[in-house]
């Protein structure tokens, strides 16, 4: 073999194998369209967060806006602090609240964040102090059976779930 | 500088787990000539080899090689001594993944920081001494026996060293191919002033081109002497291995209990 | 009968005696290799004619492959989410098994049989014909000139060779999905997306293949090198690179995978 074909070869081995990264990563991977850079970072204090994961998405009317970071047991609060990375790009005022949904019937958990009309904005480091636990299936499952067990049991006065 | 002793070997011993190879060897090996160790298979000759080269390590005596004791050196000074020393192996050991040139030009590169230009003219000049200079764009498996151990014989060559040894150079080879790497051995000893060791059991070759012979029979120097004198010597050894006769110092039959014994044929007649 | 006992522990314990050795054997090889790769770094066109033989000639078998996996992956992803509905998902789910497991593991696996054995038979057969001990008579180190360059090459092959694997492999089942069965082409990629995670799918897949490339080569020049020098002792070599390979792989891959996705996703 000679050396030029080898070089040759070997280039378009190499190059190849390089594009084949890349295509992974863009167009696979997506990445580009959210970098952990530019980003802030905001703390939500919920009481359960029933499924939620970390690298769940955070999303505002739909859109992803940033993603869950890390999820943490406080034992000050005894609650759990959710620390989310959000797109320098979005901004949200002080009063946003935050509340933990679940995509489809039996789909993943995400974080909504429903904007207020505070004028003030949020900053990095911030603690969103509105928020809202994720619905756990037995808790509401529960419920349901308590309300109706009353209901038949003193001719209704508990409120309908 | 002529006259001058290369190769000295002192009290060696060598055992190879356990078993002896090598009892109390002694060789004293001048400058600029060659000399012919021989003996039969398993002696110990290519193993005397390796010691030379520091491959291997004495139980017990030395190789003294320019001076130096070769297993006494560290790994950096062997290295620098190896490359005044080559080895021609018995079936060549040509690299198989590089052409004849590059076979050639192997240790100018690796070695020395020659301009490609010279490289060029140096290998040429070596493959032209051993008659192969319009095989030089070949692959290995290209060439024939005796062409392959004439290029590993330009390849051991290319430094211009001061020793090469030579393992078995006669194995396998047609009369014509064995006669000419015989010629070239003693040719190019003489026209690059280096000095030879050929390991071998070609009798009839090696004396027509050596100055020296040590014969080596079960670990000792069984007889030594000029060829001419080996070609005289009453040595019971030496007749035997000279001429090849079956049976001798060295014996025929691989040591057993006695042949009546072991066919049962005492106890029939007790 | 307790004789046969005591001779059996006794076996057990030669034989881990044995690999005990062979494996601190192995690690002193290896480290000579690490130490002396300086010489190959240096001079980088020995490591270049290497990765032609490791690299691009594992890539054809690595180019079809991908291709089949992946469209086999499209065909059965399609099958079984079709019958929830959730056809469009085909892309999350070729996506994903190529990026995490199979892109890696099968590259591997193909990457060991086919440049893990060349290598092994190749230094094996150097030694046989006594080409080792030649080089070294010419002081120069085999394990600098011979070993380091195809250590090298091979960790370098690996990962660019997985991730063609798994590009082909969502290529292949980009055709099935799409363009044979009709799945639609934003959401069989707009899924795709919205699930492989750059930094814990890709990356985590990335470095997992660079273990593999590391001890697969490893293992490769390391049979090589230790080779009986006869044709049955080098055939018996590369068999067992392709065995033992196959075994790390796949062990590797448990251990990594759980340390890499574990509390994620």
């Amino acid at each position: 073999m000679h050396r030029t074909t080898m070089d040759l070869w070997v280039g378009l081995f190499v190059i190849a194998g390089i594009g084949a990264l890349l295509i992974l990563a863009l167009k696979v991977g997506n990445l580009g369209t959210y970098s952990e850079a530019q980003s802030y970072t905001l703390i939500g204090y919920f009481e359960n967060v029933g499924g939620l994961k970390i690298r769940a998405p955070v999303k505002s009317a739909g859109v992803v806006v940033g993603r869950v970071k890390d999820i943490q047991f406080s034992t000050k609060t005894f609650d759990a602090a959710v620390t989310m990375k959000i797109d320098n790009r979005y901004q949200f005022p002080k009063d946003t609240f935050a509340s933990i949904l679940t995509s489809g019937l039996l789909g993943a958990q995400y974080i909504g964040l429903a904007a207020g009309g505070d004028e003030g904005m949020l900053k990095s480091g911030d603690k969103i102090m509105k928020t809202n636990s994720a619905l756990v299936l037995e808790e509401m499952i529960g419920r349901f059976l308590f309300d109706k067990a009353s209901e038949d049991g003193d001719g209704g006065d508990g409120g309908t779930f | 500088m002529t006259t001058e002793t290369l190769v000295e070997i002192k009290d060696l011993n060598f055992s190879y787990d356990k078993r002896p190879i090598l009892k109390g060897v002694n060789m004293t090996m001048p400058h600029g000539k060659v000399i012919a160790i021989m003996g039969g298979s398993g002696c110990g000759k290519t193993t005397l080899l390796r010691l030379i080269g520091g491959a291997v390590t004495p139980s017990s005596g030395y190789v003294k090689v320019a001076n130096q004791v070769v297993h006494e050196l560290s790994r950096n000074e062997l290295f620098l001594l190896r490359r005044k020393m080559s080895m021609l192996f018995q079936f060549g050991a040509l690299f198989t993944d590089l052409s004849v040139f590059d076979n050639v030009a192997f240790q100018m590169r690796e070695h020395t920081d020659l301009p490609e230009s010279v490289i060029r003219d140096l290998v040429l000049m070596k493959l032209h001494a051993v008659g192969l200079r319009g095989a030089h764009n070949l692959m290995p498996a290209e060439l024939s026996g005796g062409m392959a151990r004439r290029v590993a014989l330009a390849r051991s060559i290319a430094l211009d060293p001061m020793l090469v040894m030579y393992d078995e150079p006669f194995a396998g080879l047609d009369p014509i191919s064995l006669s000419v790497i015989g010629n070239l051995i003693r040719r190019l000893t003489d026209a690059l002033g280096m000095t030879s060791i050929v390991v071998t059991h070609d009798v009839e070759a090696s004396l027509k081109i050596v100055d020296y012979v040590y014969f080596i029979s079960e670990g000792v120097i069984a007889a030594q002497g000029t060829p001419a004198e080996v070609s005289e010597s009453v040595s019971p050894f030496v007749h035997q291995f000279v001429h090849g006769e079956m049976d001798g110092p060295v014996p025929f039959h691989y040591p057993a209990e006695t042949y009546a014994t072991d066919l049962n044929l005492e106890s029939n007649f007790a | 009968m307790p004789r046969r006992i005591v001779i059996g522990i006794r076996g057990v314990g030669h034989r881990v005696i044995d690999s005990i050795w062979r494996l601190g054997y192995a690690a002193r090889f290896f480290t000579l290799t690490l130490l002396k790769s300086g010489t190959s770094m240096r001079r980088f066109s020995l490591i270049i004619r290497e990765l032609y033989f490791t690299g691009v000639l594992t890539m054809i078998i690595i180019l079809v492959s991908g291709l089949f996996v992946g469209m086999v992956l499209g065909l059965q992803g399609y099958e079984t989410l079709q019958k929830y509905g959730a056809e469009t998902a085909v892309g999350t789910l070729v996506a994903l098994s190529l990026v995490r497991e199979l892109g890696p593991v099968v590259a591997a696996l193909l990457f060991a049989s086919r440049a893990g054995s060349a290598i092994t038979a190749e230094i094996g057969l150097m030694k046989a014909t006594e080409q080792l001990d030649a080089m070294g008579m010419m002081a120069v180190d085999p394990i600098a000139r011979v070993v380091a360059p195809r250590f090298w090459a091979g960790v370098i092959s690996m990962p660019l060779l997985a991730a063609i694997f798994s590009a082909m492999g969502i290529f292949g089942g980009y055709l099935v999905a799409v363009v044979l069965i009709g799945v639609d082409e934003g959401s069989f990629w707009s899924q795709m997306q919205s699930s492989v995670d750059f930094r814990f799918d890709i990356v985590n897949g990335v470095i997992k293949t660079c273990f593999f490339g590391v001890a697969v080569t490893a293992i490769a020049v390391f049979e090589g090198y230790d080779a009986q020098p006869t044709a049955e002792g080098v055939s018996a070599a590369t068999t067992r690179t392709v065995v033992t390979s196959a075994l790390v792989i796949l062990g590797l891959d448990f251990v990594l995978t759980s340390f890499m996705f574990r509390g994620v996703g």
